[in-house]
């Protein structure tokens, strides 16, 4: 049987502006989300019988933002954003439920407290949250494992955060756009949870992002050019920050869904040209190149020397600056890494981050210290 | 400064945080297949039986992973402070704060349980240098 994926494409992928504050409120911000998708499809609202547009702060709901279509029937999504909301559209499209579909989300305004973390970086629970647990310590238990299991520096931590960092340097659209940073710099910051340096973790900002897919034949109708979806797979462990992050039972998640997602085209981890991977702290980029198969087992921290993961470099790691230098801002950079890989393969990023004749993209959702990581495989070409 | 968050014990989990209050920690053992289940689950997870029954841990184990955490993610934490992830030497891990000189803390240290009442229904377990 034909997998059902390889017949639908994106044909729209839109950030709004990123910032520390964007100045607007998130409704607004969802609407320019939603309308530039669309334009960079080349399609109207008219054009669209499935929505998956929804916020943070607000909390808009896909159904609620139905109805902005003017209250003309259409094919809702309610899956996880990302790539979970991605698949869920493009199956919705394979099956026959709906042609193009719109899927957006912003948030602004939501991180009010500054004398807290980030609200995304703080889940509540019984077993976590009394022990003064949050995102950047869950990572950092990950990371400190690896580095006593693999003999895995802080430098090659701090070659991670530099070398994404130097990208959204380079990208007028990052947050950190102007501010290149040296592995020096990332070792200086000051310790937020050890392992982990300032610089070697995420920013909290805020933002929103948009993609548009349709179906195969569709898509050839359309001005834009398509980028097709080649293989993507779910692994989920169960709930994030909820069971210790324990690196011999969830030190691979991600390679089931990598090995599926491969399996689904007939492609190698070699064949990768760019590899939009889920940076919320450098160590996972480490892990990832791991568990995706582009290095062995506890290999990660050699694989990121001289410039492997730079733009210019054998693979190129989250090339628009990432969630390091590029935008954080709750939910929406887990649509903005299959933006990032679209544009990469439609060569739309700034020509000092454009990864030339890039083919094969891979985009990832998630990490060791959440418990889940998904794999999405994209093309210039159809499966 | 608003108060730390304490955990809401739910019907799964109120033997394990009345133990904490006893100074025990209280951890699910499955009567099948003898593996431990923290966090506190309906049903065992390594082989899915119903046979699940609370037993007290010895509370003791070595340091799997750790880190120092010096951002607090709200203002009721004192940073620095350490986490750990301590493998029990019945088979199970768990989440909590380790307290000793954080220079002498290294992944394999054996520590052993204790406990501290954070209200009257509260106690919350931490871990010392055995």
């Amino acid at each position: 049987m034909r997998n059902p994926l390889h017949g639908v494409a994106i044909v729209g992928a839109y950030n709004t502006r990123q910032a520390r504050h964007v100045g607007v409120p998130e409704t607004e911000l969802l609407l320019d989300a939603m309308r530039g998708a669309l334009r960079s499809a080349g399609l109207g609202f008219a054009d669209i019988d499935g929505v998956h547009c929804t916020s943070s702060a607000r909390s808009w709901r896909s159904r609620e933002t139905a109805m902005w279509l003017g209250g003309r029937p259409v094919w809702t999504g309610s899956a996880d954003v990302g790539i979970p909301a991605l698949l869920e559209a493009a199956l919705a499209i394979a099956s026959g439920q709906a042609t193009s579909v719109l899927i957006a989300t912003a948030q602004a305004g939501e991180y009010a407290r500054r004398e807290e973390t980030a609200p995304w970086t703080k889940p509540g629970h019984e077993f976590t949250e009394c022990f003064g647990l949050f995102t950047a310590a869950e990572f950092a238990l990950v990371a400190r494992r690896h580095m006593h299991v693999y003999g895995t520096r802080r430098e090659d931590l701090a070659e991670v955060a530099a070398t994404i960092r130097s990208h959204g340097a380079r990208n007028p659209e990052a947050v950190m756009f102007g501010h290149p940073v040296s592995r020096d710099d990332v070792l200086a910051s000051r310790p937020i949870a050890e392992p982990f340096h300032l610089l070697d973790c995420a920013l909290t900002n805020e933002g929103g992002a948009g993609l548009v897919l349709t179906s195969a034949e569709r898509a050839r109708d359309l001005p834009a050019r398509p980028i097709w979806l080649l293989g993507a797979a779910l692994d989920r462990c169960g709930m994030s920050y909820v069971t210790p992050p324990v690196w011999d039972r969830y030190g691979d998640v991600g390679a089931r869904a990598g090995r599926l997602a491969f399996a689904q085209c007939g492609l190698s981890p070699a064949e990768v040209d760019v590899a939009e991977l889920y940076d919320p702290f450098s160590f996972e980029v480490i892990r990832q190149l791991e568990a995706f198969g582009f290095c062995a087992r506890g290999e990660g921290g050699a694989f990121v020397r001289d410039g492997r993961i730079a733009v210019g470099g054998a693979l190129p790691v989250a090339t628009n600056g990432g969630l390091l230098s590029f935008s954080h801002a709750g939910l929406a950079q887990l649509l903005q890494k299959p933006i990032a890989a679209v544009q990469q393969l439609r060569g739309e990023l700034p020509r000092a981050l454009t990864v030339p004749d890039a083919r094969i993209a891979i985009a990832t959702n998630g990490g060791a210290g959440a418990l889940f990581c998904d794999a999405l495989l994209l093309g210039t070409e159809p499966a | 400064m608003s108060a730390r968050p304490l955990p809401r014990p739910t019907a799964l989990s109120q033997p394990h945080w009345e133990g904490a209050r006893a100074g025990v920690l209280r951890v699910q053992r499955c009567r099948d297949c003898g593996a431990h289940v923290f966090i506190p689950q309906p049903l065992c997870t390594a082989c899915q039986s119903d046979a699940l029954v609370w037993s007290d841990s010895r509370g003791h184990g070595s340091v799997y992973s750790f880190t120092i955490v010096h951002r607090a993610p709200h203002p009721s934490f004192v940073a620095p402070y350490a986490v750990a992830i301590v493998a029990l030497d019945e088979g199970f891990e768990m989440l909590a704060n380790l307290e000793c000189e954080y220079a002498a803390i290294s992944v394999g240290m054996r520590v052993r349980v204790a406990f501290r009442a954070l209200s009257a229904e509260i106690s919350l377990p931490y871990f010392v240098r055995e």
